[in-house]
């Protein structure tokens, strides 16, 4: 058996294998949006698309979201796969209408006769520097709107995995890749991308017995330096990583903190209205007779996302994340 | 060489990156609607045409009055009534082949109808047992589409997907004068035309969104004419004039499938009825102005054409509205027996396969409906 060597690849490279192959796979896969032919897209995630399948597989659209978005429902209608390219988070509000009242609905609104294959991604966080409009956590609008699947992946290879799972999945999926994370590397071997990974499966990076952490997306990085962190101050922290908002994965989550009985809820989007209330929530209503303490929240703050300079300030980071380990109620125990 | 000097050298032109684009002269409508009945075109009318369109016209009306004599039996949740606008919806339908699509907004049963869709299920959302009662597939014909305009980018996603795959499959998609200031109808032309995707966009224009008249809605000097700043073609045609409305439209589907690229047509028609059984028209319009558009009923006009030309006689026109009575008496009749309605299907299609989450909801309601035929046992 030979052992191919594995080279640092970034999440940006691996989408754009996921889409390449896709679209190899597929002839029924179209890429549409802004920029994502001849430049490759502003995050050149799309690049060499056009050039390899062509600029009716992989097409720059006219500067509108509501447009990009209803064209690809009349698209999927026909029988096509469309992958749509939402160029930032706070770029796809045109686009809601679109999303809530047909792409979430159709399947349902037809009695399972038009379901709408399509996948939309949004770039989406902060942590680059971006000026207003460009760092939004979006995700808790998508989970409230039934219909639709809400994926994000925190690794190289979840990125290859879960993109090629939305788009061949026969629902829409809203596919959120964390910005800040495009040029993090990781192992991976390119000539055998990893396997297409199940949505709705959350997965445990880092096995711990003290509390768990429950995060996603651009946090999860985050978790694993606090989870480190924390060693210091004796906790051993288990960190899961959702990687699918919607179907949620209560089973892994709940089994984590029946073992742990401690758990803290860590994302950039705001707390109020956010998904760490309605995970708090389901943890709480599984895990009761389990937990130590309550199931505490580690959320950006509820402010308009802040301008660049400061938005290190409202940012969950390490400090703020091992804050609230530390309020888990330990003295209760001893 | 010195500044005077450049500047003596320069001579003013265009900014680099400018030219000509299109000439906009040949996109632009005619001055007044397109008419053919009274017209001199009237007489080279295909006669099996105007006896077809007749009968759908007469079907048409009925229907529309059977569907709100239904609302005030409370067997329709509400209907929008296109009374008046029986040309345009029924020559949008005819002039479609079996291969196209239908793009329609809740206003529009009747085309959909007339596409071929069971008389029942096309009322499947205003009537309220689901959203939309037919397979879209069947008849290519998309569902009835509430929020206004965003039907429109659909078609023309279609009608691209289809020209993608090399099918000459053309889309026609329907929408109001109230919807056509929605932002989807603006980037529904704007795609199309940029795709030159198949697309046909009527936009029947009946004088009022719900209350607000037409100088409320747009500034411009028809709504054909928006089709100019698109790159598209629009044309203007008297929309009580089926023949006309049936024309026009052909010809704007004959040009979208030999790779013409998409028209706007504004059809010039008007809603005689209220908006919907539970509108009060009284409070925006005067009778008086109604009335006007009575005198240039859809049905009349061609009806006095068939009858002119010797192609329908007294018989001909009983045997159409007893046609129309049948149909409304099948429509009461099926109407009048409560739907089937199983609350489990509320979970049948959100997702392919339920979520965990949607598995827990549906046994909970499970579980209420057993205890709720537990307590009428007992």
């Amino acid at each position: 058996m030979t052992t191919v060597a594995l080279k640092p690849a970034t999440m940006a490279q691996a989408l754009t294998r996921a889409l390449r192959d896709a679209m190899a796979d597929d002839p029924a896969v179209h890429v549409m949006g802004e920029d994502v032919g001849t430049l490759g897209g502003v995050f050149r995630v799309t690049d060499g698309l056009a050039q390899e399948f062509g600029e009716d597989r992989c097409t720059d659209t006219p500067l509108a979201e509501a447009g990009i978005l209803g064209t690809a429902v009349g698209m999927a209608m026909y029988g096509l796969r469309p992958v749509v390219e939402m160029q930032f988070d706070a770029f796809a509000y045109p686009a809601f209408e679109q999303l809530i009242s047909h792409v979430s609905r159709m399947r349902n609104r037809t009695r399972g006769t038009m379901p709408l294959p399509i996948t939309i991604r949004v770039p989406y966080g902060g942590g680059i520097g971006g000026v207003e409009h460009h760092s939004d956590s979006s995700e808790a609008y998508y989970m409230a709107t039934p219909g639709l699947h809400v994926v994000t992946p925190a690794t190289v290879a979840d990125a290859y995995g879960l993109l090629r799972a939305a788009i061949a999945s026969d629902d829409p999926v809203v596919f959120l890749e964390p910005k800040r994370l495009y040029w993090s590397k990781d192992s991976w071997n390119p000539e055998e991308p990893s396997a297409v990974e199940p949505i709705g499966r959350a997965v445990v990076r880092r096995s711990g017995r003290s509390a768990t952490l429950i995060t996603y997306g651009p946090s999860v990085p985050v978790c694993l330096e606090a989870a480190e962190a924390a060693r210091a101050e004796g906790w051993d922290l288990e960190v899961v990583d959702l990687r699918s908002l919607v179907p949620f994965d209560d089973e892994t989550v709940s089994a984590s903190v029946r073992r742990t009985g401690r758990a803290v809820v860590v994302h950039e989007s705001g707390g109020f209205g956010g998904p760490g209330g309605e995970i708090a929530a389901r943890v709480t209503e599984r895990c009761f007779h389990y937990l130590e303490a309550p199931v505490l929240r580690v959320a950006g703050f509820d402010i308009p996302y802040p301008p660049p300079m400061l938005e290190r300030h409202h940012l969950p980071g390490v400090d703020r994340i091992l804050d609230a380990v530390g309020r888990l109620q330990w003295e209760a125990e001893s | 060489m010195t500044v005077m000097e450049q500047r003596g050298a320069y001579r003013p032109t265009p900014p680099p990156a400018w030219q000509p684009r299109m000439d906009p002269a040949p996109l632009l409508p005619d001055a007044e609607p397109y008419r053919v009945l009274g017209t001199d075109a009237a007489a080279k009318a295909d006669p099996a045409l105007l006896r077809r369109l007749y009968a759908h016209l007469v079907r048409g009306r009925r229907y529309n009055a059977q569907a709100t004599a239904l609302t005030k039996q409370g067997r329709l949740a509400v209907y929008p009534s296109s009374t008046g606008q029986e040309a345009c919806e029924v020559a949008a339908a005819l002039a479609l082949e079996e291969r196209d699509w239908l793009f329609p907004s809740y206003r529009d049963t009747l085309a959909v109808v007339a596409r071929g869709v069971d008389p029942v299920h096309a009322l499947t959302l205003l009537r309220g047992d689901w959203h939309t009662g037919y397979d879209p597939h069947e008849h290519r014909v998309a569902p009835l589409c509430t929020p206004l305009a965003t039907q429109l980018p659909h078609a023309v996603g279609l009608a691209h997907a289809a020209h993608l795959k090399g099918d000459d499959v053309v889309a026609l998609a329907l929408v109001g004068d109230g919807g056509s200031s929605e932002g989807d109808f603006h980037e529904a032309l704007n795609f199309a035309a940029v795709w030159q995707a198949p697309v046909v966009f009527l936009v029947q224009n009946n004088g009022f969104a719900i209350s607000v008249p037409l100088a409320k809605q747009t500034a411009a000097p028809s709504l054909a004419h928006k089709a100019v700043g698109y790159g598209m073609p629009g044309r203007l045609v008297d929309g009580n004039d089926a023949v006309a409305v049936h024309q026009v439209l052909s010809e704007a589907v004959r040009h979208a499938r030999a790779g013409g690229g998409p028209t706007l047509i504004e059809a010039v028609t008007y809603r005689v009825e209220a908006h919907t059984n539970a509108d009060d028209d009284k409070r925006y319009r005067a009778d008086a102005e109604v009335e006007t558009w009575r005198a240039h009923d859809p049905i009349a006009l061609l009806e006095r054409e068939l009858t002119e030309r010797g192609l329908i006689d007294e018989d001909g026109i009983r045997h159409a509205r007893e046609d129309a009575e049948r149909l409304a008496a099948d429509l009461r009749e099926h109407m009048n027996q409560d739907p089937a309605l199983d609350p489990m299907d509320l979970f049948a299609h959100v997702y392919a396969e339920p979520t965990p989450q949607l598995q827990e909801q549906r046994d909970q309601l499970a579980a209420e409906l057993e205890a709720e035929r537990e307590g009428a046992h007992r």
